[in-house]
């Protein structure tokens, strides 16, 4: 059956509700309005109040409040309104969550859900792709779906994790794209990246909605002979380390993409491992695209000339390849 | 419940009776301990260079942690301060697991990961604080609505300072907390120093009790060196939770007989502060009503104090053949596999 990335989130959500009572909702507007993008739409009718918990404007208590509920048991699964309000709660993800296993041997199974990225002139607070904050602080798993196959199969696995798991879901992807969903309960691995597309002579390496970017791409340059191989991360810690290397290996040449802005981005990570670790088996400077180094601007032809696209991706693969 | 009205309790001398003598004789058997402890940790350990990091210690605070502390259920979860050492001797730690934490040995809580009072293990329910003040009011404020979910009667215990009051988390967890009427008790430690900021600088208000009226929650102010007024306070604050009727807030007024570290002088303190503060020393105090009510006979409570410094001796000689953690278990435990 088809469904939309927002459909498989929730039905992801859902069949973990049904499957294990110590599953609830925490989030701002998730109760009766069904959440800002509709993800928990009809959850508080079918399991109530009690598992779907609307909350007061207020981040930290959301997310701590969440860690609180995961100490006695429970399996909390929050929500946080656009990926740009969880600085609001960062303390609590980034001191609490992310260090008690480490620290004092206690696990904090939670989930954050994030909305995140631009491209739906949502400006500066509406549009963020922030996932480095996150990659910086080890003890969190940070997971960025880009089909609606995947998110379902990773919100289920990340409601099953046992550390905490920061789960951006892309905006723009929403109600963009629509797949057939395999049949009954399945899981997609955390930590596993996915050969998205099967290429030999350059590899581009990227995640969430810029698969897709990448995606036209590889299809245009088929047409002129060059067959582009596409690594879909989907988890950016637990970096999936091998597949990278072993694409790259492969095809000599490499691109890493992201939405997020450039400098600090996770693409210098993904480079600097390449370069480490591939060097003899490259052809050509690791390259990177990436959004420039500024806010995230909301006026169209602003927010189109901020966002990596096909035509800025095309001339760098173009470029690399008669390196 | 109608509009929350802020009351001050004042102790009362109760009737001399077995069930206090009782009592009495652990309140001052945990007090002893802690400030033991603390001293040796403070005086001792840090300055013969065995503990290498921050030392923050509950010295003249003790009432607070083991009045509550007595009052609370074996069963219900708490969140210390980083000056509530006595909960966790409560909760049946051991002194010589203590020393070992603060000494970054692998039988301290943390195995080495972490230091001093940055400790909790869940299976005794006590859950570890982080350094950022007040973060743990929302942490607590969640596991009383997993026990409220759960539907058990057991209750959540968040203790502070007066200056985590100023964080924006203190607000928003005791919102969340009030919003949702969640078994939650709140125990402050007013000991009127954050640091070195005085409580002037840190809010407008004479008592940290007066922010509660704002969350509809009742909240009592108590003499936070009266362990029998901590402890009263602490059932009735107790009683309020488990019955479903939401958070309570109780204030007591202490002060902190120290720095705010081991490393910190306290020159900004007047000096006639800790005059007049040392004149209520908490365990003085119980020490003076157990004799006064024929509790005890001097001879006794020295004894307690006795067995108390025999056991420090013992605990950090059991302390100090613990081994230091493996380098090569760095690595480890960042996720669970």
């Amino acid at each position: 059956m088809q469904a939309t990335y927002v459909e498989a989130i929730r039905q992801g959500i859902w069949e973990e509700m049904e499957r294990d009572p110590n599953v609830f909702l925490i989030g701002e507007d998730i109760g009766v309005y069904g959440g800002a993008f509709k993800v928990t739409q009809g959850m508080l009718d079918h399991f109530g109040e009690r598992r779907v918990v609307d909350t007061p404007i207020a981040e930290s208590a959301i997310v701590g409040a969440a860690i609180g509920a995961s100490f006695m048991g429970l399996r909390p699964v929050a929500e946080m309104q656009f990926a740009d309000f969880i600085s609001c709660g960062f303390d609590q993800i980034v001191n609490f969550a992310a260090k008690c296993r480490y620290r004092w041997n206690a696990p904090v199974p939670i989930v954050v859900r994030a909305p995140c990225g631009g491209g739906i002139h949502g400006g500066p607070y509406h549009s963020q792709q922030n996932e480095a904050w996150f990659t910086h602080t080890p003890g969190l798993k940070v997971v960025l779906p880009a089909t609606a196959k995947d998110a379902k199969g990773l919100i289920k696995s990340a409601i099953r994790d046992n550390d905490p798991v920061i789960f951006y879901e892309h905006k723009a992807l929403y109600r963009r794209i629509k797949e057939d969903l395999p049949e009954g309960d399945y899981t997609v691995p955390i930590g596993k990246a996915n050969i998205h597309r099967e290429g030999k002579d350059m590899t581009i390496v990227t995640y969430s909605a810029m698969v897709y970017v990448a995606e036209e791409v590889a299809q245009l340059m088929e047409k002129e002979g060059v067959s582009i191989e596409i690594v879909d991360l989907r988890t950016l810690t637990p970096l999936d380390e091998e597949t990278i290397l072993t694409s790259v290996r492969k095809t000599s040449k490499v691109i890493v993409l992201h939405e997020a802005n450039l400098t600090g981005g996770f693409g210098g990570e993904i480079a600097a491992r390449i370069t480490e670790k591939a060097f003899e088996s490259l052809d050509g400077p690791v390259l990177r695209i990436a959004a420039p180094d500024t806010p995230v601007p909301y006026s169209p032809p602003l927010e189109k000339a901020y966002l990596p696209d096909a035509q800025k991706l095309l001339e760098k693969v173009r470029w690399l390849a008669e390196y | 419940m109608a509009a929350a009205k802020l009351e001050v309790v004042r102790t009362r001398q109760e009737p001399e009776s077995e069930l206090h003598a009782e009592l009495a004789r652990k309140f001052l058997y945990y007090m002893g301990l802690m400030r033991e402890v603390e001293d040796r940790i403070e005086r001792k350990l840090y300055r013969q260079g065995k503990i290498v990091g921050g030392v923050y210690v509950g010295r003249g605070q003790e009432a607070i942690p083991v009045g509550s502390g007595l009052a609370a259920r074996p069963d219900d979860v708490l969140f210390p301060s980083h000056r509530d050492l006595a909960l966790y001797l409560i909760r049946g730690l051991t002194p010589g697991q203590i020393f070992a934490q603060y000494m970054g040995r692998m039988d301290g809580l943390t195995a080495g990961r972490e230091g001093n009072m940055h400790m909790g293990d869940l299976k005794k329910g006590l859950v570890s604080i982080i350094s950022a003040m007040a973060a743990s009011i929302p942490v607590a404020a969640g596991a009383a609505m997993a026990l409220k979910y759960q539907g058990k009667d057991n209750i959540a215990w968040v203790y502070f300072g007066d200056g985590a009051s100023s964080r924006g988390d203190w607000h928003e967890g005791i919102n969340f907390a009030t919003v949702q009427k969640l078994p939650l008790v709140l125990l402050c430690n007013n000991n009127q120093y954050a640091y070195s900021t005085p409580l002037s600088k840190q809010m407008a208000c004479a008592n940290v009790a007066d922010r509660a009226p704002g969350y509809n929650m009742p909240a009592e102010i108590v003499d936070g060196n009266d362990v029998f007024a901590v402890h009263e306070a602490a059932q009735r604050a107790a009683a309020h939770a488990r019955a479903g009727l939401g958070p309570y807030l109780i204030e007591c007024k202490t002060f902190r007989m120290t720095g705010h570290s081991a490393h910190d002088p306290a020159d900004y303190v007047p000096k006639r502060m800790f005059e007049e503060w040392a004149g209520m020393c908490p365990i003085a105090r119980l020490e003076q009503r157990m004799e006064e009510n024929g509790w005890a006979a001097r001879e006794e409570i020295d004894e307690t104090r006795a067995k108390i410094r025999r056991e420090a001796d013992a605990a950090i000689e059991w302390a100090e053949q613990s081994p230091y953690p493996d380098p090569s278990t760095l690595l480890d435990r960042v996720y669970e596999s």
